[in-house]
């Protein structure tokens, strides 16, 4: 592994974040109905800025949720330890809502099959958008964003790191590449 | 974590407090609507209980099952073990059927031990004999902790036939495992002699440690296990060691009442006092299943092994 490049800083977040507020309620025409659901253990906090972006704007109030994804992963029992588990809150009602799936980095998009799967269990929303800081490629599943921070080309084998100051002091993207170019998977 | 639950020392500190916590997730799932989640799809759990149980067997039925595990009851009436199989011949049974993990309980202490012998599946020990019965002492632990916030420094009382009740067993070696201050009450002839080794206290006197206890675990008087006349009449036991209303409300505010259940109302505990707020008796029974459905995962959702424990990083990178 090689040295971290920078790839989004904390204004660059602040921005993003803006623009996807916007293009939240431009797409549904207000806030009206809506449920922003973060997956856990980022993109709660990212959900979280948007509903409070998404409030300063239209001076409507949006209910989060956290989601953790882990108990419908599709790779349990193929690892050595069984995944962490994190909480998992939703409060509102999803049915007949639109809900908007909030992650930080969308990569193969088996997470977002998973959430889906976790969402259905809640109830039937009127319609599931998602919502990505990052879109990185290597899709292995037929998903795509709906509102996108930034795309950025990678190498498979590259560690895309997103960095949330509730979490970890500080808002940034990173990047590192793989010293080869071997796939580690 | 150990491949095996067989007692209370198969699991560390860290252990404990890593189920406790993945718990409090199949909590929140037990509270939807929903309360199945899909994680363990495709793997076999059997229940094998080899002893009479309503309460054990239903709670990992119900966890496995609400983990998408599929399940089978194996009971000792009506099975191959009433025609006079042998526990060995009956495992290897279950071994080729292809049990993922094997519930047991058995009236003989060490047979989830030797059942380990034979089968590769996980083994949980859903009590065997007068030695452990660790998943209760789990859900135990859960409630206390979520009642009162933590474990470390707490005081608890374990109250009546320590001698047949593996249950207390497990939850001394869990509690001062996890730092907490254990009494054992009783009458002489039903604490164990080794107990002062487990690192708990012993006391023979109710009223003298009532006023002082974050808990008060009341054990069943268990006539059944019994073999000898251990004290001269149930009256006197209640009058001696029951928990009647007046040590009800001698026991400080804020403090929890519980029981693993089945009660003997009137003997070791009052009826009324068993229906009183501070006793916990039916969370306990709703926790169970919660810490049942963290063990499995946490023993059946790894174990793959094509890689080594990774590092959290490697993690981060196959999530999204």
């Amino acid at each position: 592994m090689s040295a971290r490049g920078l790839l989004l800083d904390e204004d660059d977040i602040r921005r993003a974040l803006t623009r996807i507020a916007h293009e939240i309620i431009e797409r549904d025409k207000g806030a009206a109905g809506l449920v922003l659901v973060g997956i856990a253990n980022r993109g709660d906090h990212i959900a979280r800025r948007l509903a409070d972006e998404i409030e300063r704007i239209e001076g409507t109030a949006v209910p989060v949720g956290v989601l953790d994804i882990t108990f419908y992963r599709d790779d349990i029992g193929l690892r050595a330890e069984a995944p962490e588990v994190h909480e998992t809150r939703i409060d509102v009602g999803i049915n007949d809502r639109t809900v908007v799936l909030v992650d930080d980095v969308l990569f193969t998009g088996r997470t977002i099959r998973a959430a889906m799967d976790a969402l259905t269990d809640f109830g039937r929303p009127a319609r599931i958008r998602l919502a990505v800081l990052v879109d990185r490629g290597h899709r292995e599943l037929p998903i795509r964003a709906d509102f996108v921070g930034k795309n950025v080309p990678t190498r498979r084998s590259d560690d895309v790191s997103v960095r949330v100051r509730e979490l970890d002091g500080d808002d940034a993207v990173l990047v590192r590449e793989a010293l080869t170019s071997e796939v580690t998977r | 974590m150990n491949r095996h639950v067989l007692s209370m020392h198969d699991l560390t500190a860290d252990d404990v407090t890593r189920v406790l916590d993945t718990a409090e997730s199949f909590r929140e799932v037990g509270s939807r609507v929903i309360k199945k989640v899909p994680a363990l799809r495709g793997r076999t759990v059997v229940n094998f209980f080899l002893e009479n149980s309503t309460r054990t067997r239903i709670s990992f039925e119900l966890a496995a099952k609400r983990l998408s595990a599929d399940v089978i009851n194996f009971a000792a009436g009506g099975s191959s073990v009433s025609k006079g199989e042998s526990l060995k011949d009956t495992a290897l049974t279950l071994q080729a059927m292809g049990a993922d993990a094997i519930v047991i309980r058995h009236s003989s202490s060490g047979s989830p031990l030797q059942l380990t012998g034979w089968v590769d599946g996980h083994v949980l020990n859903a009590g065997d004999g007068t030695h452990e019965h660790p998943t209760q002492a789990l859900l135990d632990l859960y409630t206390m902790r979520e009642r009162l916030g933590r474990l470390e420094g707490l005081r608890v009382a374990i109250v009546g036939d320590v001698l047949h009740s593996r249950v207390a067993r497990s939850l001394s070696f869990g509690l001062v495992k996890m730092g907490a201050d254990v009494t054992l009450i009783g009458p002489p002839t039903l604490i164990p002699p080794d107990a002062p080794a487990w690192g708990v206290h012993v006391n023979y006197d109710i009223d003298g440690v009532i006023p002082k206890l974050d808990v008060c675990y009341m054990l069943r008087v268990q006539r059944e296990r019994q073999r000898l006349e251990y004290f001269p009449s149930v009256r006197e036991y209640n009058r001696l060691f029951g928990l009647t209303a007046t040590r009800a409300d001698a026991l400080p505010e804020g403090s929890l009442i519980m029981h693993p259940g089945p009660m003997n109302r009137g003997v070791e505990i009052d009826s009324d006092v068993a229906d009183l707020p501070q006793a916990v008796i039916e969370e306990q029974v709703t926790n169970g299943i919660a810490v049942r459905m963290s063990l499995l995962y946490l023993l059946l959702g790894g174990g793959g092994g094509s890689e080594p424990a990774a590092g959290r990083d490697e993690v981060e990178v196959l999530r999204d």
